[in-house]
């Protein structure tokens, strides 16, 4: 069994909304192991994107313990999350989050200006190096209104992955994607996972998570089922089976 | 993140918004300007004072009293009053170590013609001694003499404008003109000095023996009698200024030091100096003011900026940004409006300084400390204002930014 990544204990999340306490996470037990490919499921409102933020230390949980790579994110300072956030979680999101008007090359070197004690040139190489990891080195000057859908969701994983982080957190990554650079984008996830990367998935669609090795799914704020995806399909071949497009590029 | 990077950041936003900086910009650049072309005039009319307070000569010292003492009613004729002497002049000569030379000044006005031609000009009645104290040199002929002032000659010396108004291309020496109908002869011209920076003629005087004014034209009056003395040195001047008080109460009994004004030039150029730094001070508030509306103006952009940029601010933190980054990028952002501001802002005001003193014939002077001054607020006015909309776009939680619509 390889190594555990992370590991929460009866985690909680409660908001006031006025008078009324809304318990979007009402005890959520999961270990998740080194080199995982896991897809979170559920409907809206199942908690599942309440998880993913406790998950990516973008918010603090009511109750419950998180351990994230040996180190317990509960009781940590802000500043330390900031340095966990920069250096330990690479995030996908559903809308790319790019900066407007800056360019590929500079939304990727993002996260790296938040890291010290780089200079301009290892900045440099490093993002070139996450492009060409996503096959969007070609595009590095464009900005993201020069870009389709793929290309810019393709520049947000070359930030995800820049940092070299321990997990990959995608919120709902092809949500705003047509089938086909679906299809594109999950193949550069399952490259990345073949290279050793974790990665936790969130959607709701069932086709996009029978991509991963392992499906969650969460209802009324819990884990209702945890199955393993024996023989997850593979999006390459999926791709090559798409009809051809009249127009290529 | 080191400083630098956040500064090219901060530049690169602003970069996107070109007009709404250069706009926000404009309010701090009139305000340095404004500043700048205040204390730049306000430090040319203390200059004007200086220079024609130092134009009366070196280690100057000016006697005048109190016309309205009671004290001389009963000897001196009505209206009178002046305590001063003409024997005062040689009392202060003769007696007073240090004082180099010094004159009986009366100064009164005339009608000046010679043949067909008019003129009205201030007329002096003087010792030789005074063209030592002013510095004056005859241009053509020569000054009146010791002698002139004992004998009571009717000479006299006109300056330039004198005597291109009354003669023309004619040559003046040796003629004689009538001042209030008493016939003067011109001896000399005097060396043209040219306007006063307060645009003042100096050329247009006429210089006699003060015995002959006092006699023809004052009508055996004291009227106006002042008394300039030229000390030996800078140093003395203070116990010369003293010893001249001493005497001249010594010399007219029962009289108090507040009947005599002995103000040495240095007196002068302070009273005249406070003056003038009110009057700067003042200009400089009004256009301090205008600097502060500047600042505001910064503030309110960068508000609306940063409400612009919630979903901005939220991506950076999730990747890695911290408080304090983000405080200090929309802090740098509004210090970098400021200065660039500021820095056109003290072209401006040069400019504008020029200008003034170009029409206005007023030598302005842009001073080092003002420029400094100018930087020193926009920067301070950059961070000031700033710091309100940083720590609100640093505050901001991070989930609710991130999701921002």
């Amino acid at each position: 069994m390889p190594e555990l990544l992370i590991k929460t204990q009866h985690l909680t999340k409660t908001y006031q909304m006025g008078e009324v306490k809304v318990h979007a996470l009402r005890g959520v037990d999961l270990e998740i192991h080194k080199g995982e490919f896991i897809a979170i499921m559920g409907a809206s409102g199942s908690g599942k994107t309440t998880f993913m933020n406790l998950l990516g230390c973008l918010d603090h949980p009511s109750g419950g313990t998180y351990w994230l790579d040996g180190t317990d994110v509960h009781a940590i300072s802000d500043t330390e999350l900031t340095r966990i956030r920069n250096q330990k979680i690479g995030y996908v999101f559903q809308s790319f989050y790019l900066l407007p008007r800056t360019t590929a090359m500079e939304n990727v070197e993002l996260p790296l200006l938040y890291r010290n004690k780089l200079n301009h040139h290892q900045r440099h190489e490093l993002a070139i190096s996450a492009m060409r990891k996503v096959s969007i080195e070609d595009r590095m000057h464009h900005f993201p209104n020069q870009l389709s859908g793929g290309q810019q969701q393709r520049v947000a994983i070359a930030r995800a992955i820049v940092n070299e982080p321990v997990f990959l957190l995608a919120d709902e990554p092809t949500g705003n994607l047509d089938t086909r650079t679906s299809l594109e984008v999950m193949a550069v996830f399952q490259q990345l996972h073949k290279e050793g990367k974790t990665i936790v998935l969130v959607t709701h669609e069932q086709d996009i998570a029978s991509y991963a090795q392992r499906n969650i799914t969460f209802r009324d704020g819990k884990i209702v089922a945890d199955t393993t995806n024996p023989n997850p399909k593979d999006a390459l071949s999926d791709l090559a089976r798409l009809p051809k497009l009249d127009e290529e590029e | 993140m080191n400083i630098f990077g956040i500064l090219r950041i901060a530049i690169k936003s602003l970069g996107r918004n070109k007009t709404r900086t250069f706009l926000t910009m404009l309010g701090i650049m009139i305000g340095v300007a404004a500043v700048i072309a205040m204390l730049a005039i306000g430090q040319g009319a203390k200059k004007i004072v200086d220079d024609q307070i130092n134009s009366m000569g070196t280690n100057v010292i000016i006697i005048s009293s109190n016309f309205s003492s009671q004290r001389s009613t009963v000897q001196s004729a009505a209206g009178s009053g002046n305590l001063l002497e003409v024997e005062d002049t040689e009392a202060i000569r003769d007696r007073i170590d240090g004082v180099l030379y010094a004159s009986t000044v009366f100064t009164t006005f005339g009608q000046l013609k010679f043949e067909g031609n008019n003129w009205r000009t201030g007329v002096m009645g003087v010792d030789a001694d005074y063209f030592n104290i002013r510095d004056m040199q005859a241009e053509q002929g020569h000054l009146f003499y010791p002698s002139d002032v004992e004998n009571s000659t009717k000479v006299c010396v006109i300056g330039k404008t004198v005597a291109d108004n009354l003669f023309g291309e004619a040559d003046p020496l040796e003629k004689i003109i009538r001042i209030r109908n008493v016939p003067f002869k011109v001896v000399g011209v005097l060396k043209a000095k040219g306007q006063n920076s307060m645009g003042q003629d100096q050329d247009d005087t006429v210089i006699a023996p003060y015995s002959t004014v006092y006699a023809r034209l004052l009508g055996q009056r004291w009227r106006n009698m002042m008394i300039m003395v030229s000390a030996e040195s800078k140093e003395r001047i203070h116990i010369v200024q003293q010893d001249i008080l001493d005497l001249l109460q010594s010399r007219h009994r029962g009289t108090t030091s507040e009947e005599f004004y002995v103000r040495t030039q240095t007196d002068l150029a302070e009273a005249a100096s406070s003056v003038s730094d009110t009057m700067t001070i003042l200009l400089a508030s009004i256009a301090g003011i205008s600097l502060l509306v500047g600042g505001i103006g910064i503030m309110n952009i960068m508000l609306v900026s940063v409400t612009e940029r919630i979903k901005e601010i939220g991506i950076r933190m999730a990747v890695g940004a911290n408080k304090k980054d983000v405080l200090l990028q929309f802090i740098i952002e509004a210090v970098t409006i400021s200065i660039f501001g500021g820095l056109i802002g003290i072209g401006l005001g040069f400019l504008a300084s020029g200008i003034v003193g170009k029409y206005m014939n007023w030598a302005v002077e842009v001073t080092p400390w003002s420029v400094m001054l100018s930087v020193g607020f926009s920067c301070a006015i950059g961070i000031f204002f700033g710091w309100y909309p940083a720590s609100k776009a640093a505050n901001l939680n991070l989930i609710d930014a991130l999701r921002y619509e």
